[in-house]
């Protein structure tokens, strides 16, 4: 009872993903996972994606960056506008951009971490700042087309390395190796827990969890090998949620973020610099926010003044739908990604459906309230339980 | 005098750990009865289901009051029947006036509107019952601890209270503000006001008490009149056998002189021209343990933190020498690798990251020796974790449980731990006995005796001056910022220290 409980916490947003996937699935008679939807799927959320990831990081220390559609405007407008107006190349436009993203992350990071100004006012200033200079450097226009290879960043798909007739291997080869990698990760888990005496799964959970995981990504191999093959940014998503991950879980630096975010005065007296790990998590935010621009440029192959807004909120969202505290200290980037997909999916299955987008947003509303609520309500009951 | 209110049978379960296996407990009109026993015993899950927290329905048993059975379903209702608990952690507004405070959820008021007239007087009224001089206006940030806990029984009395329950309230307090407080109970006593108190210092109830409890493992094991009964006899009931020495011998020499402060001077974080520490001067020997006394407020954590790399204060002056060569530390982190450590008093607030692992926090200092270029090795992190578990006996299902779902004791043993594996050669502790149970407190004087014994500098700052004198080799007195008197182990007693303080 007690293992159900404790793993219901971990995965309880995965099943409800895969429940929510199912369910569309069977609401719009097999549209949701035809492999032309799945490609849209990913192009059509992957900014998000990326925003979520950072995000998680500025949760986790127990803030917000508000900021972050506005960047991600001005992001999309200036590589418009090197690329498109300047005619710079693109090896040299998308680095610029990411410096321009991660030198505003350090504007917000400074004013932020150094000179205590509530990070709420200082990216909210951000927010309205950079949706001002996103109209401001196009003047009011839209600029468009990108060089195809640009526009390939957001649309393109993986080259058939091994050129199978009507059968793209590559995608088949990726999902078989992405499955070994997963397998041999659980197991490797598994035998350092077991080392140490501690709690593991018991083996049925464990061989269902791995099923379904390899399932799935077998499936999605096979569904892109069936089309045009692998998205672009689905590979760029991958690597940035396994480098993102493995920065939180492995690394020094990720064990700083979530002390400071823990407890931020016990996180000083163990010599913890807080002030430079809350600086540096903007920073990287800003970067991140610059990359899902370009992304967002290359997905409408135009840059224009009228980027959608709210982008900030539907991150901040995905980052508490997949379990992040707003207290601070609590998250994981795989969270992240899984609310930002639960989102996505929900939009994508409502529109198939014919529903709104008014009547979507209402959806992701409750959606949101629902997760955190279910969260706290099994936080109470672990920690009723515990005492 | 009859019995005012009984608990009996009290059982209470979460989940499958039983916290209370039929608990009995008797409390007579007017008479203070003391219920004491190890952290973890079960007191603080009693006393919440005595004042509804725990709901009638969440736990087996009954309780009466005035022979009558009661069936509370939340603090409110206890309350209406004269019940009021003063939990350890305060439960105050900090930028709410006294006054505020005190009629909080009882406000004089009249169709939604407060009368503010009325409101002062009563609690003008209300703190001169308390014996607190402040103004009901005075906000509540800007008192002390001590002051806190009289507003606290202040509001406890504008609720017309019959049977007032304290949970631990001297744990924060010092020497002068405890005997206020205790007074203050003996006062309320004769008014015939009922009181349950639950402390760990056994000299309070001795002092206080009319009857004892004891409580173990989550049963009544005796109660008995406070007649002809020492520390001891307590002791015995609360561990189930007797402690002979409460604290362990040393017999080690002290060293030469490792570390040395000189002419250390520190300024308010806040305040520029406020000094909190003037001119200290302080050398501990290697392997030896020094204690530092003093009333709450005289600076020691000041001086340990302002030490700490610089963690309090503000235009830091003065020398740090270790080993004869000058530190000049700008940070925490520095002072880290410099092979200085600070426990701190607060163990929640500052010590421990309490949504984490036991892991986790052990390795939360010293990350870098579990990690290969940049990234940690858990393997590693693991094992030292482990290790540590096994050596300063940490009672936990494992090193992934998360440390708030640890007792004190065991929580303090992972601060320590962590600062073990740190391998400092100077360990500043803070209080590091404060609310933890006698059995505990033993291991961690243990602890301090092997660090001494592996030729570590360590200073101890603890309000309880028996613990002070039962551990240091050597004792500095210091008040109002300043050392005022340095003693050796055989002339120190509590007297002489309270002597210092007093003449200074």
């Amino acid at each position: 009872m007690n293992i159900i409980r404790g793993n219901l916490r971990q995965f309880g947003m995965m099943i409800a993903l895969v429940f929510i996937a199912v369910l569309f699935q069977f609401l719009t008679d097999g549209i949701l996972f035809r492999p032309a939807n799945i490609a849209n799927l990913v192009t059509q959320n992957g900014y998000i994606l990326i925003l979520a990831v950072g995000m998680m990081l500025v949760i986790l220390t127990g803030r917000i960056d508000l900021s972050v559609g506005g960047l991600l405007a001005f992001s999309s407008a200036l590589s418009g506008i090197f690329i498109i107006s300047w005619g710079w190349p693109t090896w040299l436009a998308i680095p610029a951009v990411l410096a321009v993203g991660a030198l505003s992350g350090a504007w917000n990071g400074f004013w932020i971490a150094y000179k205590n100004v509530p990070f709420f006012v200082v990216t909210l200033a951000g927010m309205l700042a950079f949706r001002g200079l996103t109209m401001y450097v196009l003047g009011g226009t839209t600029i468009t087309p990108f060089p195809p290879h640009f526009h390939n960043l957001s649309a393109g798909f993986i080259p058939d390395f091994f050129g199978g007739a009507g059968v793209n291997i590559t995608a088949l080869v990726l999902a078989v190796i992405v499955s070994l990698v997963l397998v041999f990760l659980e197991l490797r888990g598994r035998r350092v827990s077991r080392q140490f005496g501690a709690a593991i799964l018991p083996l049925p959970f464990m061989i269902a969890k791995l099923a379904v995981l390899v399932g799935a990504v077998m499936l999605f191999g096979y569904w892109f090998s069936a089309s045009r093959g692998v998205p672009n940014v689905l590979v760029l998503l991958a690597a940035l949620t396994v480098i993102y991950s493995y920065i939180a879980n492995n690394t020094v630096a990720g064990r700083h973020i979530y002390a400071t975010g823990g407890n931020v005065k016990a996180a000083e007296l163990n010599g913890i610099k807080t002030k430079r790990v809350i600086f540096w998590v903007y920073v990287n935010m800003g970067m991140l926010a610059a990359l899902a621009g370009m992304v967002f440029a290359a997905r409408l192959n135009a840059a224009t003044p009228r980027a959608e807004a709210g982008f900030e909120l539907q991150a901040i969202a995905a980052a508490f739908i997949g379990g992040a505290s707003p207290n601070g200290g609590v998250g994981k980037v795989t969270g992240a990604i899984t609310g930002a997909m639960v989102m996505g999916l929900l939009n994508n299955g409502l529109s198939h459906l014919g529903i709104g987008s008014d009547v979507q947003l209402a959806i992701t509303g409750l959606v949101l309230l629902a997760a955190v609520t279910f969260d706290v309500y099994t936080k109470t009951k672990v920690a009723k339980s515990a005492k | 005098m009859g019995t005012l209110l009984e608990m009996r049978q009290i059982t209470k379960r979460f989940d499958r750990v039983l916290a209370l296996d039929e608990v009995s407990l008797e409390a007579r009109e007017g008479e203070i009865l003391a219920v004491v026993g190890e952290n973890g015993a079960g007191k603080s899950t009693l006393m919440k289901i005595l004042s509804g927290v725990y709901a009638h329905g969440d736990y087996q048993g009954q309780i009466f009051y005035k022979d009558e059975e009661c069936r509370f379903k939340s603090i409110k209702d206890s309350e209406k029947r004269g019940i009021v608990i003063i939990h350890q952690e305060l439960a105050l507004i900090p930028y709410l006036s006294i006054s505020e405070n005190i009629f909080l959820g009882n406000e004089q008021a009249k169709g939604g509107v407060i009368n503010w007239h009325l409101t002062y007087q009563k609690t003008a009224g209300l703190l001169e019952k308390v014996g607190l001089r402040e103004n009901p206006h005075t906000l509540v940030s800007n008192i002390g601890v001590g002051k806190q806990q009289l507003v606290e029984i202040a509001k406890a009395l504008s609720k017309r209270v019959e049977v007032l329950v304290l949970d631990e309230p001297t744990a924060a307090l010092n020497d002068i503000e405890s005997e206020n407080l205790l007074n203050l109970l003996l006062e309320l006593k004769k008014e015939g006001i009922t009181s349950i108190l639950i402390s760990h210092k056994l000299g309070e109830v001795l002092k206080v008490s009319d009857q004892i409890t004891v409580i173990r493992d989550g049963k009544t094991v005796e109660s008995f009149p406070n007649v002809d009964v020492d520390e001891n006899r307590i002791i015995r009931g609360m561990v189930g056998r007797d402690i002979l020495d409460r604290f362990p011998p040393r017999d080690t020499t002290p060293g030469d002189i490792l570390f040395e402060v000189r002419d250390w001077t520190v300024h308010h974080p806040e305040i520029a021209d406020k000094k909190v520490i003037d001119g200290v001067n302080l050398s501990v020997k290697r392997g030896e343990v020094v204690g530092i006394a003093g009333l709450m407020g005289a600076g020691r954590t000041e001086l340990a933190m302002s030490l700490f790399g610089g963690a309090y204060g503000s235009k830091i002056t003065g020398t740090i020498l270790k080993g004869g060569k000058p530190l000049h530390l700008k940070s925490v982190s520095q002072a880290i690798e410099n092979g200085i450590a600070y426990l701190t008093e607060d163990r929640k607030q500052y010590g421990l990251i309490l949504d984490e692992t036991i892991c986790r926090n052990i390795s939360l200092a010293n990350l870098n020796a579990v990690s290969v270029r940049l990234t940690v090795d858990e393997f590693k992190e693991k094992r030292v974790a482990e290790d540590y578990r096994g050596r300063v006996d940490i009672r936990a299902r494992d090193v992934l449980q998360h440390v708030k779902n640890l007792s004190g004791g065991n929580q303090q043993k992972v601060v320590l731990s962590k600062w073990l594996f740190a391998d400092p050669d100077v360990l500043i502790l803070d209080e590091p006995t404060r609310g933890i149970d006698v059995g505990a407190k033993y291991e961690i004087y243990q602890i301090i005796n092997e660090l001494a014994r592996q030729g570590k500098c360590v200073i101890v700052i603890s309000s309880e001056l028996p613990e002070v004198i039962g551990l240091s080799d050597r004792i500095y007195i210091m008040n109002e910022g300043r050392m005022v008197g340095e003693l050796a182990r055989d002339q120190a007693t509590q007297e002489s220290i309270m002597e210092h303080i007093m003449e200074s």
